[in-house]
C-alpha cells in the first residue's frame, strides 16, 4: 500500500512513522522548507519539498498510483482542495482530511470530503463518554456507508432495562453490539439480558435514533432529541 | 442582477466599483476592514452613499457570507489573495449557495484548468501573463 501525507507537521510526521513502521510506503510532503529540512533528516528520502496543493507536486510524489492520501496540513481549504484532487483528478480510492476548526466541517462535508477528522471534536465525544449529557453518545460516523455507531445508557425502568437482547424492540437497520457493565464489555447473544445502567453501543441506518433512544430512556423522561 | 464579491483586492474592488457603476447590485466581503479603502478611492462618494455594500468576514465562515448575500447573489466572484480559499469558496457558492454564475480568480494556470473543466468560471492571470509575454517576446 502507498501512502502519500501532506503536511509535517506532529500529524503527519508521527503518521509517517507510524505507517513506516508497519511496512507502508510512505511519502510526506512539507511545504516549509526549514520543517523539511528538520523531518528529511530522519525520513530522508520519504519527505519531499513542496506545496502539496500543486498538481506537479503531488504527480512527483506518484499520487498515480497512491492506494491512500492523507491530509493534516494546519490550513482547511489547503485539506479539502489535496482531497478533491487526489480522489476526483487522481481517482485515489481512500483518502482521509484533518479538520483543524471544526466550524469547517461543514465545508468538508458539503464537497464530499470523508472522513474528515477533527481532533476537537474527538475530544468532545470523549468528553461526552465520559459524561453523557443527553444519555446518547455518537461514536462513530462512517458517511459514505451510512452507518454509524452510538452508545446509549439504559435508563432505569426503560423498556430495554432487565430485557433480553432479542426482546428489545429496535427498527430495522439497527442492531445491538455491545454492552459495557462495571468497565468491562462483551458482545451480547441473542437472550444476554440488558441492565439499566448498562451502556450499550449500537450500530444503525443514520436517522433511527428518534425511534431507538426511546427504548432506553427512564422511566417518564423525555430525551432531548439530538 | 446581484453581484457579491469575495475579497476587496486590486481585482475584487476595480471590478465591484465597475460593476456598481454599470448598475448592478453589488456586496464586498472581505476580512479586512482597511480593504474598504480601495471601494472609496477616487470615487466622489463613499462606496455605501454610492449603493454599495460592505461585509467584514473571513471568507470561510457561512454566517459572514450570508450577511454578505450569498443566498440572493446571481453572480459570485471568489478573488481574495488566497488560491485555495477561491475554490473552496466558489465550490461552496455553487454547491451550497446554488449560486447560478460562479468565477474564481486562480493563480495556479495547472489547476485553473482542471477546475474549470470541473465547471468552474477560472480567472488564470498568470496564465493571460504567460500567453502575453510570450507574444510579446516571440514577436521580437
Amino acid at each position: 500500500m502507498y501512502v502519500i501525507i501532506a503536511g509535517a507537521g506532529k500529524v503527519g510526521w508521527n503518521l509517517a512513522r507510524e505507517l513506516t513502521a508497519k511496512d507502508r510506503e510512505v511519502t510526506l510532503i512539507e511545504s516549509d522548507h526549514r520543517r523539511y529540512r528538520v523531518v528529511e533528516e530522519e525520513l530522508e528520502h520519504a519527505v519531499q519539498y513542496g506545496d502539496a496543493t500543486e498538481l506537479w507536486v503531488l504527480e512527483r510524489a506518484g499520487i498515480q498510483r497512491a492506494d491512500l492520501v492523507i491530509a493534516v496540513t494546519g490550513d482547511d481549504e489547503d485539506n479539502i482542495l489535496i482531497c478533491q484532487v487526489a480522489k476526483e483528478k487522481y481517482g485515489v480510492e481512500r483518502i482521509v482530511a484533518r479538520v483543524n476548526n471544526p466550524r469547517n466541517m461543514v465545508h468538508f462535508k458539503t464537497l464530499g470530503i470523508q472522513p474528515a477528522v477533527s481532533a476537537t471534536d474527538l475530544i468532545l465525544r470523549l468528553i461526552e463518554h465520559e459524561v453523557p449529557e443527553y444519555g446518547l453518545v455518537q461514536l462513530l460516523a462512517l458517511e459514505e456507508e451510512h452507518l454509524e455507531i452510538i452508545e446509549l445508557e439504559v435508563g432505569e425502568g426503560s423498556a430495554a432495562a432487565e430485557s433480553r437482547v432479542t426482546d428489545v424492540a429496535l427498527p430495522e437497520g439497527s442492531l445491538i453490539i455491545s454492552v459495557l457493565r462495571n468497565g468491562a464489555g462483551f458482545v451480547p447473544k441473542a437472550d444476554s439480558v440488558i441492565h439499566a445502567g448498562d451502556q450499550v453501543l449500537l450500530i444503525l441506518d443514520p436517522g433511527l435514533e428518534g425511534e431507538i433512544t426511546p427504548r432506553f430512556a427512564p422511566e417518564g423522561s423525555e430525551l432531548p432529541a439530538r | 442582477m446581484f453581484i457579491l464579491i469575495v475579497g476587496a483586492g486590486r481585482v475584487g474592488s476595480a471590478v465591484a466599483k465597475r460593476a456598481l457603476d454599470a448598475g448592478y447590485d453589488v456586496s464586498v466581503l472581505d476580512s479586512d476592514p482597511l480593504s474598504h479603502e480601495r471601494l472609496d478611492k477616487d470615487q466622489s462618494i463613499s462606496w455605501e452613499d454610492a449603493g454599495g455594500r460592505f461585509t467584514v468576514g473571513a471568507a470561510l465562515e457561512v454566517d459572514g457570507l450570508i450577511e454578505a448575500g450569498i443566498e440572493q447573489a446571481d453572480v459570485f466572484l471568489a478573488a481574495t489573495r488566497g488560491d485555495n480559499t477561491n475554490l473552496v469558496i466558489a465550490q461552496l457558492a455553487q454547491r451550497r449557495f446554488n449560486v447560478p454564475r460562479v468565477v474564481v480568480r486562480v493563480a495556479d494556470p495547472a489547476r485553473a484548468a482542471w477546475y474549470g473543466e470541473q465547471g468552474l468560471i477560472t480567472i488564470c492571470p498568470t496564465q493571460h501573463a504567460i500567453d502575453q509575454a510570450e507574444h510579446v517576446v516571440l514577436d521580437a
